[in-house]
């Protein structure tokens, strides 16, 4: 790990990740021992590993998969939820599946073919419903906190994204922990902030864990993606680069740089007449519009395809 | 003699005695988005390639790796 001018041998690296997730727990305050704890699993290498780790670490840890009915000629959530589920059942351990077809309606693809929301991508409806989702389960169950795996490189190129078009809001509300709202916002964590994506990866290969090596076909092309790998050219001349980012990033808004979320709006939220989940607007949230909308325009679909 | 690199599909072959660090760069790919498995067993970057021998690279970044 040239970032750290650190090298560990397996045995050494499988404590490692662990001691330093508890360290960034602690740290950023994230979670005591005793709270229960809801990890947003997709069956991919980095949120098996975080719960592999918060398992290992003795936290009460339940799992959340969301079936988003993405398929992708690879039978991409199908595979997804087979590995989370696979996982849960090794180890023990009690995970929690929605499958957004059976509860709104329609498939993830589906539902974007159905909207202007999604009409170039369906990964626009997928943040949005895997968002309320994640925020609806973790509430209405009575979870203290919903931990996702984002990484350090995950971190960095959101932040290189936002810094780039100076979404102030966006850059307000980014950090290892965005508390919980009176209004219904689940307080949301990320263990693995300030691990890079090839600590977790390293960690999931030596652990062993089976995670799904084919990420979600919709991702290609994704601007996130072309980010991550303009700040990994940068971080081979400078190792340490992406950390560095992160880190000065979250020193200088603790100094008070960025305006804070009253002041950027995010804290005038309103309950959606709908679903009664905060949003920034009064009336329905996004979530509940969308959707609606998919139903309506799939409704007279089906009626045509029962008359043949 | 060559040593082959495989990443999903992709297949490159370098010339042996290259550390893997120096083999990823030349096929023209970045360090930070892969690791290096040797008969399944990760590798470090330092390794220096054996001749004959096959690398298997797992891509780290979600939604894959491009040239």
């Amino acid at each position: 790990m040239r970032q750290h001018k650190l090298a560990l041998c397996r045995e050494h690296y499988l404590e490692w990740i662990p001691e330093q997730t508890e360290r960034f727990i602690e740290k950023y305050q994230m979670f005591q021992r005793g709270d229960r704890i809801l990890v947003a699993v997709s069956g991919g290498k980095d949120s098996l590993s975080l719960w592999d780790v918060l398992h290992r670490l003795g936290y009460e840890a339940d799992g959340l998969y969301i079936g988003l009915g993405i398929d992708g000629g690879v039978g991409y959530s199908a595979e997804s939820q087979r590995k989370a589920e696979s996982f849960a059942a090794e180890h023990g351990l009690r995970l929690i599946v929605v499958d957004v077809a059976e509860v709104e309606g329609a498939t993830i693809p589906e539902a974007a073919n159905l909207t202007r929301r999604g009409k170039d991508k369906p990964c626009s409806v997928c943040g949005l419903t895997k968002r309320h989702v994640m925020n609806r389960v973790a509430r209405d169950s009575g979870y203290d906190v919903l931990a996702t795996g984002h990484n350090l490189d995950d971190e960095a190129a959101v932040l290189f994204g936002n810094t780039l078009s100076w979404s102030v809001g966006y850059l307000a509300r980014q950090g290892p922990v965005l508390e919980a709202s009176a209004r219904g916002l689940a307080r949301k964590v990320k263990p693995f902030c300030r691990f890079y994506e090839r600590e977790t990866a390293a960690y999931a290969l030596l652990r062993p864990i089976d995670y799904i090596y084919d990420e979600c076909p919709h991702a290609v092309g994704a601007k996130s993606i072309h980010y991550k790998e303009v700040l990994n050219r940068m971080e081979a001349e400078r190792p340490g680069l992406k950390l560095s980012f992160y880190l000065s990033f979250l020193e200088a808004k603790a100094q008070g740089i960025l305006p804070s979320s009253s002041q950027t709006g995010s804290a005038d939220l309103h309950p959606c007449e709908t679903c009664g989940q905060p949003t920034s607007a009064p009336g329905q949230c996004a979530f509940c519009r969308t959707w609606d909308q998919v139903r309506a325009r799939r409704a007279p679909m089906a009626e045509s395809a029962a008359r043949r | 003699m060559t040593v082959r690199l495989t990443l999903r599909e992709h297949e490159y072959d370098v010339r042996a005695g290259m550390t893997v660090r120096d083999a990823i760069l030349h096929v023209g790919l970045q360090p930070e988005s892969v690791l290096a498995t040797r008969e399944g067993e990760l590798i470090t970057e330092d390794e220096i390639l054996r001749e004959g021998e096959k690398i298997k690279l797992v891509a780290v970044i979600s939604g894959g790796v491009k040239r």
